[in-house]
């Protein structure tokens, strides 16, 4: 609790004391002390009344509160007047209190600011301010401290706390070459990383400005509830003086009970509860997606999820772990074990992804004095000599080139087929396979309601065919170049649209080469975003980890706090309005106008801050 | 241009939406927006400008909101 607020909170209790005094005494005294009791809770109000109306601004809540509780006074009733201001200044240190907090918790959720950074410099370890450290300089980061900036690990071995950054529990391993993201928690070992980054350039210096800009893109519905709040005062205002003159002049009514009665409208003349509540209720929903490692950039990418009825997907990287990985191995008279150990071997010379996968697949170590007269043919596969036979692993035109017959076969993926001696040894089958929760994600989008899933790669159709009935996808499109992507998205909108106008298309990449359809789509999703840049830029919603399943929990997230945000609209203006109707025909005294106004403030910001426990 | 300014002390949400109104209506800046959730003020205007803009801004809420202070 900040100074101002516990300072606020002793005038109320001083204010409260003399209040309750004013019951027990008598006469006088009794009368005496709700005057004390208001002068405790009203000056503040009064005061910035007065100021406000010397600045020519007369539509202020403080005025109107001054007003609602001297005209009380006037018509003979201190406590009254008291109890109003009284439960005034309680509503408002509850609303700065409650903000305070969620302010608070969405702050330690984002808390990902390194405190400092020990550099090496001239062969001294020197403690610097993140800020200070150069790109290229080296970094010395312990265990239980936190990177400073993004970097590539120079020699040692630890694991990662990524949750933060990810949401995720799991500790992530990392040793020398790999790049290291600043804001993660270094666990276990000394790491020596290499800044590749200045701070202000950094993951976690970028993350934090935009969770802090997220707030100035303001929802459609933020944007109604502030136009709302505008007219809102001046309406009851206008109303409140019809209330107080019409019915005496018109009809002869009685001055007293109709300004009476204008008062309680007066009492809740102030938006306070929905200007408050609404936004607090986006804040929250991006608190709890940011906790999951999901970036909202704005409260408007909330309202676009919650509508989201179309999920198109690129393949490689999203879907797809986007690393060859050997699923099929065919030996042709020779055992399963063999032919991977001869084309590991072979493959073990070559750089390419697929050799790199063959040799992963055999899993044990690769025997290097074992392959001789090693030959890369570029775009074909490998020649070597392994153990004395001479082995070809690669492509079909390779085995054309050495005049063997291949069997007939029509496959997805990529077939390294391999030959000894002159002699077919069968083939092995390389595919990109799909990441562990892929199948989970499109299950978990339809459970959310989303109609349509739709796969875009580049690869061929038989490959590309698999994988989407393998994760059950409604629909996909191969072969697609760049810029089909674009157009293959400007089809699914207008199809979207076309079963309601208010459905929204998600596109969801890897962030690489996808600038254009992101930027196409109703809302970009990136993933796997820790240490890309350009993800960050192109997209709406940035995902930090490269889990498909969290689109499904980004729009649970985003419905429900929409659903919060509306719970609160509908509440505050519903029960504002029946004070109001309750008001003018008699039936509802300051009190309960007062009781109304800060109850609802108080149940609005405690469901608000429900938002923030989403999940 | 555009530029972020840290804000202390602003306590209630329909401030924050009285003094977003009013720096919008300000001579020269092309867009305001008050966050009463992050207390952070953003103004855009000419580069050119951009200090004198500022600067009438800051006086700006000075005059509406005194207790408020900008960063």
């Amino acid at each position: 609790m900040s100074r101002a607020l516990r300072r606020k909170l002793a005038w109320i209790a001083a204010g409260l004391f003399c209040f309750v005094a004013g019951w027990a005494l008598p006469g006088w005294g009794g009368l005496a002390a709700f005057a004390l009791a208001y002068a405790i809770a009203g000056w503040e109000v009064l005061w910035t009344a007065l100021r406000n109306i010397a600045r020519g601004e007369v539509f202020d809540e403080n005025f109107l509160m001054a007003i609602a509780s001297l005209g009380a006074i006037a018509l003979g009733d201190v406590a009254e007047g008291a109890a109003v201001m009284l439960f005034y200044q309680v509503g408002e240190w509850f609303q700065a209190f409650a903000v305070g907090r969620t302010r608070g918790s969405v702050a330690a959720l984002m808390d990902l600011r390194p405190e400092s950074a020990r550099v090496r410099r001239d062969g001294r370890e020197a403690e610097v301010v993140p800020e200070e450290v150069r790109p290229g300089e080296t970094v010395l980061v312990r265990p239980g401290e936190r990177i400073p900036v993004d970097g590539v690990v120079l020699s040692g071995l630890s694991a990662l706390d990524t949750a933060a950054l990810t949401g995720e529990s799991l500790p992530r391993e990392i040793g020398p070459g790999e790049n290291a993201a600043s804001g993660c928690i270094n666990l276990t070992g000394l790491l020596e990383i290499r800044a590749t980054k200045a701070y202000a350039d950094s993951t976690v210096a970028r993350i934090l400005a935009l969770v802090e800009e997220a707030a100035e893109r303001k929802a459609r519905t933020e944007a109604f509830i502030t136009r709302f709040a505008r007219w809102y005062t001046p309406v009851v205002v206008v109303a409140a003086v019809a209330v107080a003159a019409l019915p005496p002049l018109l009809a002869g009514g009685a001055w007293g009970t109709w300004v009476y009665r204008a008062l309680t409208f007066l009492v809740i003349s102030c938006p306070c509860a929905l200007v408050i509540s609404v936004p607090l209720s986006f804040f929250g929903g991006i608190g709890a997606a940011s906790r999951r490692g999901i970036l909202l950039k704005g409260s408007t990418c909330v309202e676009t999820l919650a509508n989201v009825r179309t999920v198109v997907f690129d393949k490689t990287g999203t879907l797809t772990r986007g690393a060859f990985a050997v699923t099929q191995v065919r030996p042709v008279g020779m055992s399963r074990e063999r032919l991977l150990e001869v084309a590991a071997h072979a493959e073990s010379v070559s750089t390419h992804p697929l050799a790199a996968a063959v040799v992963r697949a055999w899993g044990t170590s690769i025997r290097a004095g074992a392959v001789t007269e090693a030959r890369e043919v570029a775009g074909q596969g490998v020649r070597v000599r392994f153990e004395g036979h001479a082995v070809l692993a690669g492509n079909a035109r390779l085995m054309a080139s050495a005049g063997i017959a291949l069997p007939p076969a029509d496959e997805p993926g990529s077939v390294i087929h391999v030959a000894v001696d002159g002699a077919y040894a069968g083939s092995l089958l390389a595919e990109d396979t799909p990441k562990p929760d892929a199948a989970e994600a499109i299950a978990a989008l339809r459970a959310v309601g989303v109609r349509r899933t739709v796969m875009l790669t580049g690869d061929g159709e038989s490959a590309a065919r698999r994988v989407a009935a393998a994760l059950g996808l409604d629909r996909f499109f191969a072969k697609l170049l760049p810029a089909d992507k674009v157009a293959h998205v400007e089809e699914l909108l207008r199809e979207t649209r076309a079963d309601d106008p208010r459905a929204r298309l998600a596109f969801v990449g890897d962030g690489i080469n996808d600038a254009p359809v992101l930027a196409r789509a109703d809302l970009g999703v990136a993933m796997g975003a820790l240490g890309s840049d350009a993800a960050i830029e192109a997209a709406d919603v940035v995902l930090m980890d490269d889990k498909p399943s969290k689109i499904a929990v980004a729009i649970r997230i985003a419905r429900g706090t929409l659903a919060i945000a509306w719970q609160n609209i509908v509440f505050a203006v519903g029960v504002k309005a029946a004070i109001l109707v309750l008001g003018a025909l008699g039936l509802a005294n300051l009190w309960a106008a007062v009781f109304a106004d800060v109850g609802v403030c108080f149940l609005a910001v405690l469901n608000a801050i429900r938002a923030l426990r989403l999940r | 241009m555009k530029k972020s300014f840290r804000l202390s002390n602003l306590d209630c949400a329909n401030c924050a939406a009285k003094l977003e109104r009013a720096l919008n209506r300000l001579d020269g800046v092309e867009r305001a927006t008050v966050s009463f959730l992050a207390q952070r003020l953003s103004i855009e205007a000419a580069d050119e400008r951009f200090e004198a803009v500022a600067a009438e801004a800051k006086a700006l809420v000075r005059k509406l909101e005194p207790d408020v202070t900008v960063a």
